[in-house]
């Protein structure tokens, strides 16, 4: 009963949108709410409400029911075009999340060994987070395609998995960098007095200890990775994903308004298939997440 | 069952200190932790550092435990260094907190400093359990340090401390946090678990009647800058049972002692 409670608030959260979504269309102006919107000029003034309309909000089982049709003869069924571009999106997204985990560890680990190297590293870690994704993307790309050039192979969904992995490395480090520091002055005098090295203090100590931390951080840095290979997708124009289905299915969404709904579904997917393979990780570690009990 | 320690040439003392002085910080800034320390530990002797905060006991552990430096004098763990002693197993140490790996079992923190000097597997788990049996933990093999009560956490701690079979244990306040029965049964326990395996002890402590219970020898240190003050012969044998407590000896020794402390009668010393 306990156990169940969380599953039930959870689908009780997404019933929740789906009926604020369906009660707003149905109770809110045809037109939407415009301020300030000048006579006879089109798209002047401030939209604070949305047109209600089938056009702009589609009925949510209208979205589900596209899903089971296809994109005109001889095309598959939509959910099925879905899949296949979330399964290239989900892998793009690993890699660069297993680049963001190599790459953060690393940077933790130098930092954590050498104080002049935090001072040194952890402002620019910091500063590299805001640097817009769009003007990072293509700068990628170019190195990628440069690369290639050369005679090193350097496929196009490399280029978006280390733009995914440009978002993920940053809470891995940081987490990283909190969880290595985490061990008690008396387990780091504990594991000296046995006469053990950095290497043997690290394995023993540090990494376990770091679990706790490393957890949050793996799971925020794994739905940024969905998000850095969706937008990466899209900036370098990568086909076959989900970002590029996306803008493409929403150029035909005056005709089809449920169309494009059929691609978010698929990246919300992801990101939840994501958040749920850190969850598993943290059941499999869990001895490593116990509180030491205070006598 | 094999508590034996290691062989020690008999005449060596077990720790050997000559003017030994800590200062913590440089200049205007400087302390005293520890200042002029001569003390000679013999192999198999139980020594209590008692004082009151502040004078040094603690700091004086570390030192003859490697953990610090001492800035001054020299100092001798079986005769020779103390980085040496610690690096080849010499000491074993207990804290106040037992500071065990809430990941690991019972038996898995015992065998610690057994895994990390690459004991083959089935010989560290047998001396493992040993260790659990020893201090009564054989029913808790398995069980992760949160599911222990403190005294059961602090027993782990002293069969970790005995797993590399040390000649010599280091234990700050290993006691501090327990309340006053579970401390008593404990002292009982630890005299107990000396006994067997003949083992120095440098046992920092603030409680005087543990000291006097456990000790050959009491070391009484005064803080600004920490040193000894005086030393108490404890005349109680060495055979340590609970009914040495309602003994006049026992009695009269922890008067002794507390007169050491506070440097004054019996009578003033009673007030607190």
């Amino acid at each position: 009963m306990r156990r169940a409670l969380p599953w039930v608030w959870g689908v009780i959260g997404v019933l929740a949108v789906v009926a604020i979504w369906e009660l707003y269309k149905w109770l809110g102006p045809a037109d939407g709410l415009v301020l300030g919107a000048i006579q006879g000029q089109a798209g002047s003034g401030l939209r604070i409400l949305p047109r209600t309309g089938d056009l702009n909000m589609p009925h949510v089982w209208d979205m589900f029911a596209r899903l089971g049709q296809d994109n005109g003869a001889g095309t598959p069924v939509l959910w099925v075009s879905v899949l296949a571009a979330l399964g290239i999106t989900l892998g793009i997204s690993a890699i660069g999340l297993v680049i963001g985990l190599v790459v953060g560890v690393a940077l933790a680990l130098v930092m954590q060994r050498w104080r002049i190297v935090e001072w040194g590293i952890l402002p620019w870690i910091v500063v590299s987070q805001t640097v817009p994704l769009i003007a990072f993307a293509p700068i990628i790309a170019r190195m990628g395609t440069q690369i290639d050039k050369a005679g090193v192979a350097w496929p196009g969904w490399l280029s978006v998995a280390v733009i995914a992995s440009y978002l993920a490395f940053f809470p891995i480090a940081v987490g990283a960098l909190r969880g290595l520091g985490s061990p008690e002055a008396i387990h780091v005098d504990l594991l000296r007095s046995y006469g053990a090295g950095y290497g043997q203090t690290l394995r023993k100590l540090r990494l376990p200890a770091s679990v706790p931390y490393l957890l949050p951080a793996l799971r925020l840095g794994a739905t940024s990775a969905v998000v850095g290979a969706v937008v990466g997708e899209v900036s370098i124009g990568l086909p076959g994903g989900l970002g590029r289905m996306i803008i493409q299915l929403a150029q035909s969404a005056s005709a089809d308004p449920a169309l494009p709904y059929g691609p978010i579904f698929g990246a919300v997917l992801v990101g939840l298939i994501a958040a749920g393979s850190v969850a598993l990780l943290g059941l499999i570690l869990k001895n490593y997440r116990r509180g030491e009990a205070v006598a | 069952m094999r508590f034996e320690t290691k062989q020690v040439p008999d005449a060596t003392p077990a720790v050997r200190a000559v003017g030994v002085g800590k200062t913590f910080g440089r200049r205007a800034k400087a302390v005293d932790a520890v200042a002029g320390v001569d003390l000679t530990i013999a192999a198999g002797e139980f020594v209590s550092l008692i004082g009151p905060s502040g004078c040094g006991k603690s700091t004086l552990m570390r030192l003859i435990a490697d953990l610090d430096a001492p800035t001054a004098g020299t100092l001798e763990v079986f005769g020779r260094s103390p980085r040496t002693a610690r690096l080849e197993q010499d000491y074993g140490i207990a804290f106040q907190q037992a500071g065990l790996l809430p990941w690991r079992s019972v038996v898995q923190n015992i065998a610690l400093p057994l895994e990390l000097h690459g004991v083959p597997y089935a010989e560290r788990a047998e001396r493992a359990e040993q260790l659990a049996d020893l201090v009564g933990l054989a029913d808790f093999r398995d069980h992760r340090p949160d599911q222990l009560s403190g005294g059961m956490q602090q027993r782990v701690a002293i069969a970790r401390a005995l797993a590399e079979k040390p000649r010599l244990l280091l234990m700050d306040e290993p006691f501090g946090a327990l309340d006053e029965m579970t401390r008593e049964r404990m002292q009982a326990e630890l005299a107990r678990i000396v006994a067997r395996t003949g083992a120095a002890v440098v046992f920092v402590t603030h409680s005087i009647p543990e000291a006097v219970f456990l000790s050959d020898r009491v070391v009484v240190m005064s803080p600004r800058p920490g040193r000894i003050t005086a030393e108490v012969e404890v005349p109680l044998g060495a055979e340590r049972a609970e009914m040495l407590r309602e003994s006049p000896e026992f009695f009269r020794t922890v008067s002794e002692v507390r007169e050491a402390l506070h440097g004054a009668p019996v009578g003033r010393a009673n007030e607190r």
